[in-house]
């Protein structure tokens, strides 16, 4: 019992202490809503983890307190409407303190006002399709060849040799940094999602339906996220890299028309 | 009315009427397809012990998970529990058999046809069924040869369960010994009420949906397909009106069992009898109005999201007041730690931990982020397996020497518990770290960084799976303890501890006084 | 209860659960699929514009721009190639604007094939009222037909006031079979 305990209380723990490299914990991610998502994570595991504190704690010290080996009488209350009205009570405020910050927090997400600019993201079995609105910018993001090779069954090759091994593509999505990039998905065959843990995006792109959603990245960098929908055999491999560029990088990368492969 | 005793050889199974012989058939079922299930997880887990694909190619790797995922909803979990309530319901309540004891039969023999279905898919071209036990268009509708094996295999469940729900039911209300009004009855049958209520509700909702697969790809419909005027989240939306409500069909029999059980084993009334049955009443209506909280990236409104984040917020409570009344039960009582105490404990703590990950995926903006990934995983593997299937064998093992009249091997039991309870935390809790890390679900391979936990949790899983061994072990030398008295434990409360162990193959052909069921021993 | 009792009890509670069970059978398929579809047209919900013809009445706002996104796609590799003619367009509220998309059939064979359209963002999808559409019934193709295709539509001015950008996406697709629920 106690080692069960002292496992999960631990682990929680380690979560909040891991380092970066070891990615134990959801990423604080580069932009200012996926930082209000970490926060609501942290803030109802910490609940969570406070709550049980108390919970199992109560179950741990009655398995020694109350055991007949130690002699005990069993009580005979059966019932007790104060308990009862009690923690039905405590729960709600708990689950209030927490549901007014998460709807602060999605009132904020829907709000795609004002983008700076559009690309339409299209799904397909197995790869990424990326068209730039109103630029002449278009092309298609598969799994970079280096992973293609090691991923085959028995190739061979040691994925720890591949660098960023099944998150590296052959063309990234390149965007500047600050923009408001509003994306629209959908899908050519099945259903899939786009998600990129550090810009807190996770949206289904859909045959037949167009989905809207927009993020700024404050910090330039590189951000590998993957399918998030079961969409086939290779769901595993149809990864995404965002490439979030300075503002004058991008102009050139545009310029430079490297993207432009239909 | 003439006592004969069972029948001879397999007639007896065949044409089996009697509670007993069909809950030992659905249990022996279900223990087979759970090793079934449980090794198409060990190669699942087997591909994912390290990064690279070394055993098996990604299509028939998705036909594991497919595969996997059915045989233990439909062929392990909920067969056990219908097992379980054939053999304790009518001796609960004090009735001779099931009300319906002929469809009772057909009930059961309708299984081992699905199931053999469902196999043989793996056989077809194309393969077994890959699009995930959610079956989602119009992923679904390139299922090969398979597809419609699979809807038929789910009708034939489907109709298997809403049969024996009505059995349930109609046993329920109509059956009870005099004496015996609604609130007197025992927690394992109240749970079972209402969960045969949820099942009659939305088993047919499912059949519906895979109806509407089946006419999409073979008749020319488009209730899924964009192209002529369908859309296929209209699935998701009918699949999950039936999924959630499926989940608290597996969990809400376990609420029942451990309800039981502890306590028996605290020597002590369970705590706030009424305040349980108000409590599984209010899950069970909750449970209709939850279901897009499996579907939050799929594009909804905000409105929506914001009405299913609250309602499934809301579930919460019901659930944490069952939670604080199996504490209330354990406080000042005087517990002993057999086999079936140990388990419902364990069933307890971890069940709690499965239930914090919930709340946790109910936060819209942070499920955006766990949804589809090994956090979610992680999620229901710990209310299923240390909840769902750890109340299972808490109940097997509780009831055991009542059926063959012998104690189980008690060191082999504590045996079997203490592994599987190590196991299971090594198998899953690292999980939670994949999701968080940004591990995605139902994929055959990873990148480098999610290795040295998915190692553990493969590790863990080969420890379960053998551990699981230690329980067949009990099973197969149930007989050999030494005889077991009515009563079986000190202090068990219900009418099933009334009659002789092991139970005669007829019990209560003339009612009990109920008085007798909920009195304590001494 | 006596025996015969409770038989009668049994059948009669059994009927009534077959009953249940077979009206939630019809409910799951007769019932949700169109419920479904009047809720996506009552509330607007899931991006589904009008598929017939709106009235046109115009009344326009020219105090407010909105700026309309054309977004095409081609399901499947069908052998369509489908465009706008222009990305994109500002718009006031209550005029009336035509907007064309070219087609191409790319085979050698006749085909015909069907426009879906989607709306973003939800709130928008009452208030893009599409007056002559040529997603409102499916088109045949000759063997490397290339057709400009219609759309004529109204931005209705109670569009809410934080939505600036709306977009209208059309899938196309090879229409093997064309039933409308």
């Amino acid at each position: 019992m106690i080692q069960k305990f002292m496992l999960s209380v631990l682990s929680l723990i380690w979560t909040s202490a891991a380092s970066a490299d070891f990615a134990l914990n959801m990423p604080k991610g580069v932009t200012a809503l996926s930082a209000e998502t970490y926060d609501i994570h942290m803030l109802v595991l910490w609940w969570c983890t406070g709550i049980g504190a108390v919970v199992f704690g109560v179950m741990i010290v009655s398995l020694f307190k109350h055991r007949k080996s130690r002699g005990v009488q069993p009580a005979d209350f059966s019932h007790s409407t104060i308990a009862e009205v009690i923690w039905t009570t405590i729960p709600v405020f708990i689950l209030l303190f927490m549901a007014i910050p998460a709807a602060e927090t999605m009132i904020k997400i829907e709000d795609s006002r004002d983008p700076d600019m559009s690309i339409v993201v299209t799904a397909y079995q197995w790869r990424w399709h990326y068209k730039y609105q109103d630029q002449d910018v278009e092309f298609y993001s598969s799994l970079a060849l280096p992973s293609l090779k090691a991923r085959v069954k028995s190739s061979g090759i040691d994925p720890f040799s591949v660098e960023n091994y099944l998150l590296e593509v052959d063309h990234p999505l390149v965007v500047p940094r600050g923009a408001k990039v509003r994306l629209l998905l959908t899908s050519n065959d099945v259903v899939h999602s786009w998600w990129v843990p550090e810009l807190a995006i996770k949206k289904d792109a859909i045959p037949g339906i167009i989905n809207e959603v927009w993020f700024r990245a404050e910090e330039s960098g590189i951000y590998r996220g993957q399918c998030a929908e079961l969409c086939g055999k290779d769901h595993g491999y149809m990864p995404i890299v965002v490439e979030v560029l300075e503002a004058d990088a991008y102009a050139a990368w545009i310029e430079a028309g490297t993207g432009s492969n239909k | 009315m003439a006592d004969h005793g069972p029948a001879r050889g397999i007639r007896r199974w065949l044409y089996a009427t009697n509670h007993k012989d069909i809950g030992t058939m659905y249990l022996v079922f279900s223990l087979i397809m759970f090793f079934v299930g449980g090794t198409m997880a060990l190669v699942i887990r087997s591909e994912l012990m390290s990064p690279g694909l070394q055993f098996v190619h990604p299509e028939f790797f998705n036909q594991m998970t497919t595969m996997h995922a059915l045989i233990m909803v439909f062929g392990a979990v909920m067969p056990a529990f219908v097992g379980l309530a054939n053999w304790m319901i009518p001796m609960m309540i004090g009735a001779p058999d099931m009300a319906l004891p002929r469809m009772n039969n057909w009930s059961f023999w309708i299984l081992p046809v699905a199931f053999s279905i469902l196999m043989s898919t793996l056989l077809m071209p194309g393969g077994a069924p890959a699009s995930g036990w959610t079956m989602y268009p119009p992923l679904v509708l390139q299922t090969g040869d398979a597809f419609p094996f699979l809807i038929f295999s789910i009708h034939l469940m489907g109709l298997s369960s809403i049969m024996g729900a009505i059995n349930i039911i109609v046993t329920i209300l109509n059956m009870r010994a005099p004496d015996m009004w609604l609130l007197k009855m025992p927690m394992f049958v109240w749970t079972w009420l209402i969960t045969a209520y949820l099942l009659i509700a939305v088993m047919p909702v499912l059949a519906g949906a895979v109806t509407m697969l089946l006419t999409d790809q073979f008749f020319g419909t488009s209730f899924f397909l964009a192209a002529g005027g369908g859309d296929p989240v209209m699935f998701q939306h009918i699949f999950w009106f039936f999924g959630h409500p499926e989940v608290y069909i597996m969990i809400l029999p376990a609420f029942g069992v451990v309800s039981e059980i502890i306590p028996t084993f605290s020597r002590k009334p369970l705590f706030g009898h009424d305040a349980m049955v108000y409590a599984a009443s209010c899950i069970a209506f909750l449970s209709f109005i939850v279901w897009a909280h499996h579907m939050f990236t799929v594009g909804m409104p905000l409105s929506g999201q914001l009405f299913f984040m609250f309602a499934t917020m809301l579930i919460a409570i019901p659930t944490g007041v069952k939670i604080f009344n199996w504490v209330g039960t354990m406080w000042r009582g005087a517990m002993t730690f057999e086999t079936p105490m140990l388990f419902s404990l364990a069933f307890v703590f971890l069940f709690t931990i499965g239930g914090f990950s919930g709340v946790m995926l109910a936060m819209v903006p942070a499920d955006i982020q766990y949804h589809d990934s090994y956090f979610v995983v992680a999620h229901f593997h710990y209310v299923l397996v240390p909840g769902s299937v750890f109340a299972i064998f808490a109940a097997v093992y509780y009831w055991l020497p009542k059926w063959t009249g012998h104690m189980y091997n008690e060191t082999a039991g504590k045996l079997h518990f203490w592994a599987s309870a190590i196991f299971v935390n090594l198998t899953f809790f690292p999980m939670h770290f994949l999701g968080l890390a940004g591990m995605p679900r139902r994929i055959p391979d990873y990148s480098t960084q999610f290795a040295d936990f998915n190692a553990m949790a493969t590790i863990g899983a080969i420890g379960f799976g053998v551990s699981q061994l230690i329980f067949l072990y009990v099973l197969l030398t149930a007989k050999k303890g030494a005889e077991a008295t009515d009563r079986v434990w000190e202090a068990p409360r219900g009418l099933e501890w009334t009659v002789p162990s092991p139970a005669p193959y007829h019990t209560f052909e003339t009612p009990p006084k109920a008085r007798i069921a909920t009195e304590a021993f001494e | 209860m006596d025996t015969e009792t409770t038989q009668l009890s049994n059948r009669s509670l059994t009927v009534r659960l077959v009953l249940f069970a077979t009206g939630m059978f019809a409910f799951g398929f007769l019932v949700l699929p169109p419920l479904y579809d009047v809720f996506c047209e009552i509330t607007g919900f899931g991006g589904r514009t009008n598929t017939t013809a709106a009235l046109a009445e115009e009344s326009p706002d020219l105090s407010r721009t909105v700026r309309i996104e054309f977004v095409t796609t081609v399901n499947n590799f069908a052998p369509w190639q489908f465009e706008p003619a222009v990305d994109s367009m500002t718009v006031h509220p209550g005029q009336m604007y035509y907007a064309a998309f070219n087609a191409t059939n790319l085979s050698a064979e006749d085909r015909t094939g069907q426009a879906v359209p989607s709306i973003s963002p939800v709130s928008a999808t009452e208030h893009f009222r599409k007056i002559e559409c040529f997603c409102f019934s499916s088109q045949e193709f000759a063997a490397n037909e290339q057709r400009a295709l219609p759309l004529q539509f109204i931005v209705d001015p109670n569009l809410p006031e934080y939505v600036d950008t709306i977009t209208l996406s059309y899938t196309y697709f090879e229409s093997k079979h064309v039933t409308r629920r």
